[in-house]
């Protein structure tokens, strides 16, 4: 069940949510929608779903094109940040209220949602309130129902948003793993570009109600198209016009002719990676990021003197339309001692 | 979200919603103001402004002077009480102050009347000491007292319940004692709550008329509330009057809408 | 009184004592203030009540025209919280779920039966239902009169008790139910509605105890008749007529009914706190929430972040 959006758009008054943005997704994927608050994502989403009306453009599923269908009639799974579990309703009634409501047989849905409670593992808990289980609790049953009506896709809207770091670690791979099993088309929505690139195939980076750039995280993060997904998506230090990535930029202990001098301000030990701020000359901060080993053969201290140099940079150009329509700034790849190139034409 | 029941399910609940609360609610207030000054002003300001219709208003007017600021110092501290100091008892307390939510007016001027009647526990005590509380305005004042009751408790406490310690707790930490903390505090923050059950209380005081006319015995020019007089004046064919002191506690009452409004955004702000 | 009541460091939680005395004579004050104004003339009235002993209580609340008038009143007053309860949360949804211009006028408008002095309820009613009525219609003296005065005073007690249940609610259940395919009608009456039950129930608890009470609006709309005259209404005839047993006895049975009522209210309070933990504190004082014209917000701050 491959969705496809196209052209959407849709306004909450003054603002503009969603403006003309197409997305392909291909049958049994797994979707991000990443993005900062405001981008667009879950408006982009819940028009999915049928929670949202557009204004403009359609949403096709499966090649169908369900925009005028409402949400009831979509068969999407909806996952909601904060649960949306139905309070007065134990976990067996809610994990089975879908079911009830398409009148199955009452043995029938024990069979299913007993089936459904091993596989998110909360058996044995069917009899509590959602008051009475943990956030991650609360999100693996909403998870069950959602998937006890055999969705077409499955839709969750930063669906570990509310729990803590090391419960959301834990279910993103959970995530991941029931993917694998059930391969139903699923999109989710995050701000948390790390998540994205943990748990997705296809990203869909989204900025101010528009798609910036979609493609895989090694694509986004080597090629990126502008400098918006440059910088949101991996980290990166700017030098005027030039982007590099922390671990591009090349620490020495001697001059070169394309190398800069830089104070070290600060040396973190991050586990296995060291990261290194520094100050150049006009005050710009910057930092490298380094392996121990690295770190232990130049014996850096703080205050000391060295020279970093860039292995690779991104320009972006402005006002240069690429000719896939995405982003407005074509990127190129510098090497040092390209010099001041001037502007290209397009690729 | 989907338009809930389309268009045409918005409009008809829309229409008996709205339908209902105008014939219930709007409609009689209007003709009561069309009616009164069916023929001119002058018959209901004449009517209010005789003597006993001045009288009245002032005996009205006390009640509240009295009344709702026994019941506001009372009102806040109880809800100190309750909110601040567990105890097994506050179940107790709260059942109590909840009881004239649920009695009938009648009833609360019944067990006043026998309380203090020639019968009654207190009643011969106290005329003896030459307190009369029947028939003139102590009891009324009582009456008043006890049918308010809950407004400010009830108003105070959630307010109290949702500011929580920790401000208290600090302004300690800082040197302030209790009567400080209190005053620079606590009072504030519960202001609007407080205000608000005072207009409620105010109103309900205004507006009481079963148990004030029980223990009142409704003496013209002595003991008759401003509702008392429309009564009166209702059952002796004096139409204009009554519906003039109508139209006056009316007004009062709208005012008091206001002053409801007014204080639930100062609350929400 | 318990021995950490007074001075010593109070209990936790609570980090602040009344100032100048000690919780212990902020208790005796309270009690005192609360025996003196209301417990004492109700106990005077139980008191009265059975003066004559069991016997004569038991006659005077069976005399004809005593249960003829409690008939009415509890015949009236159920059909009068009836049809308010679903009026009422008509009222209630439309001024949560709904915009339409003149809202914040209607919002304010449904306390006017909390403001009105029941008297003049009762005049407004004469005025438009009377005889000279504008519109035509007669009711004065009749049993419906009853029922129009007491649909008039009790509608609040139920559009403001479901009123913030209304605002507090998750949205988001709804719209899960949506997307498992529940149709809008199923979304009510599975979801919206059992999560509105409490307060709906308090404030239909409230309203009835209300409706069985109320004096001055009836008294002359409904007039004195015998088949229209309300237990109240009774009430004050035996007082007048110098039968102050049987009108304590009467009293009693309506103080009764109350203070069941108010149990009422407060068992389901308690019981629909059970699946959340502690909202507004209810649950951890054990206080009562009454359903009433309360600072309830007239809108939820909602989170609209990433839209």
């Amino acid at each position: 069940m491959g969705i496809t959006v196209e052209g959407a758009s849709k306004r909450f008054g003054d603002f503009q949510a969603l403006n003309d943005v197409s997305i392909d997704v291909p049958n049994g994927s797994l979707t991000a929608l990443l993005g900062p608050s405001g981008s667009g994502k879950s408006t982009l989403l819940r028009a999915i779903a049928g929670l949202e009306n557009l204004d403009g453009g359609r949403v096709l599923i499966d090649d169908e094109d369900v925009s005028t269908k409402p949400v009831q009639k979509r068969e999407v799974g909806f996952v909601f940040q904060h649960y949306a579990a139905f309070k007065h309703m134990t976990v067996y009634e809610n994990v089975g209220f879908g079911l009830k409501i398409r009148k199955w047989e009452k043995d029938k849905i024990s069979e299913r949602v007993h089936e459904l409670l091993r596989l998110v593992q909360l058996d044995g808990l069917a009899g509590r309130y959602p008051s009475q289980l943990s956030g991650g609790q609360r999100q693996r049953m909403a998870l069950a129902r959602a998937l006890a009506v055999q969705p077409q896709v499955l839709l969750l809207d930063e669906p570990f948003g509310a729990l803590d770091a090391k419960v959301r670690k834990d279910l993103r791979a959970w995530l991941r793993n029931l993917h694998e099993e059930m391969h139903v088309t699923t999109i989710f929505v995050t701000h948390d570009q790390e998540e994205a690139m943990d748990v997705a195939e296809q990203l869909v980076v989204m900025n101010e109600g528009r798609v910036e750039q979609s493609g895989t995280a090694d694509e986004l993060y080597e090629q990126p198209a502008n400098e918006f997904v440059m910088t949101f998506v991996g980290e990166v230090n700017r030098l005027g016009e030039h982007f590099v990535r922390p671990h591009d930029m090349e620490v020495a202990l001697d001059r070169d002719e394309n190398s800069e001098e830089a104070m070290v301000q600060r040396i973190v030990q991050l586990g296995f990676e060291v990261r290194i701020e520094f100050a150049l000359a006009d005050g710009t901060e910057i930092w490298a990021q380094l392996t121990r080993a690295e770190l232990q053969k130049l014996e850096l201290r703080e205050k000391q003197i060295v020279y970093v140099r860039p292995r690779q940079t991104k320009v972006f150009s402005g006002d240069v339309p690429s000719p896939d329509g995405r982003g407005a700034s074509t990127p190129h790849d510098r090497k040092p001692g390209d010099g001041n190139a001037e502007v290209s034409a397009a690729v | 979200m989907r338009t809930a029941n389309g268009r045409r399910g918005r409009w008809s609940l829309r229409a008996l919603g709205l339908g209902y609360l105008t014939v219930l609610l709007l409609a009689p207030l209007v003709v009561i103001f069309f009616k009164t000054f069916e023929h001119g002003l002058a018959p209901p300001i004449e009517a209010v402004t005789s003597p006993d219709g001045l009288h009245a208003l002032k005996l009205s007017l006390l009640m509240v002077a009295i009344a709702v600021p026994l019941n506001t110092i009372f009102g806040v501290g109880c809800a100190l009480l309750l909110v601040r100091h567990r105890w097994k008892g506050n179940a107790v307390i709260d059942s109590i102050i909840n009881l004239p939510f649920a009695i009938s007016p009648i009833v609360i001027g019944l067990s006043l009347f026998l309380l203090y009647g020639t019968k009654g526990w207190f009643g011969p005590a106290l005329s003896e000491a030459g307190i009369e509380i029947l028939f003139s305005v102590p009891g009324m004042v009582l009456a008043s007292i006890f049918v308010s009751v809950p407004f400010v408790v009830r108003e105070t406490v959630p307010v109290l319940q949702e500011i929580g310690t920790e401000q208290e707790q600090a302004a300690s930490t800082l040197g302030a004692n209790a009567w400080q903390t209190f005053r620079r505090i606590t009072l504030p923050a519960i202001r609007w709550g407080v205000a608000y059950g005072i207009v409620l209380t105010t109103a309900r005081v205004l507006g009481e008329f079963g148990a004030v006319s029980i223990v009142s015995g409704q003496i013209s020019g002595e003991t008759e509330t401003l509702p008392l007089f429309v009564e009166k004046q209702f059952t002796n064919f004096n139409t204009a009057g009554a519906y003039g002191a109508s139209v006056l506690l009316a007004l009062l009452a709208l005012t008091t809408l206001l002053a409801m409004n007014v204080l639930k955004r100062k609350e929400d702000a | 009184m318990e021995a950490h009541a007074s001075t010593a460091a109070a209990p936790r939680g609570s980090g602040f004592r009344l100032p100048w005395v000690g919780a212990g004579l902020g208790r005796g004050t309270v009690a005192l203030y609360l025996s003196v104004i209301v417990l004492l003339p109700l106990a005077a009235l139980v008191s009265q009540s059975f003066e004559g002993g069991l016997s004569t209580f038991w006659t005077q609340v069976t005399s004809p025209q005593a249960v003829r008038s409690l008939e009415l009143t509890v015949v009236c007053s159920l059909i009068v919280v009836v049809i308010n309860a679903v009026f009422g949360t008509i009222i209630a949804w439309l001024l949560v779920r709904d915009e339409f211009p003149g809202k914040a006028a209607v919002n304010a408008v449904i306390d006017l039966p909390f403001a009105l002095p029941t008297i003049v309820a009762g005049l407004t009613l004469i005025a438009l239902y009377g005889n000279e009525s504008p519109v035509g219609i007669h009711l004065v003296a009749t049993r419906a009169a009853v029922v129009v005065a007491l649909l008039f005073v009790t509608l609040p007690f139920v559009v403001r008790a479901v009123q913030p249940l209304l605002i507090e609610m998750d949205r988001d259940m709804e719209e899960a139910a949506a997307s498992l395919g529940a149709s809008n009608f199923t979304i009510f009456r599975r979801i919206i509605f059992p999560n509105l039950l409490p307060g709906l129930a308090a404030g239909v608890a409230l309203a009835f105890a209300r409706a069985l009470g109320e004096y001055g609006s009836v008294l002359l709309f409904a007039g004195g008749l015998p088949e229209t005259q309300v237990s109240s209404v009774f009430i004050r005839s035996q007082i007048e007529s110098g039968n102050n047993t049987g009108a304590a006895a009467v009293s009693v049975v309506l103080l009764v009914a109350s203070l069941l009522l108010l149990a009422a209210i407060s068992l389901i309070q308690r019981w629909s706190s059970r699946h959340e933990r502690s909202t507004s504190g209810n649950a951890e004082t054990g206080l009562t929430v009454m359903p009433m014209s309360g600072m309830s917000p007239t809108e939820k701050e909602v989170d609209d972040e990433d839209r």
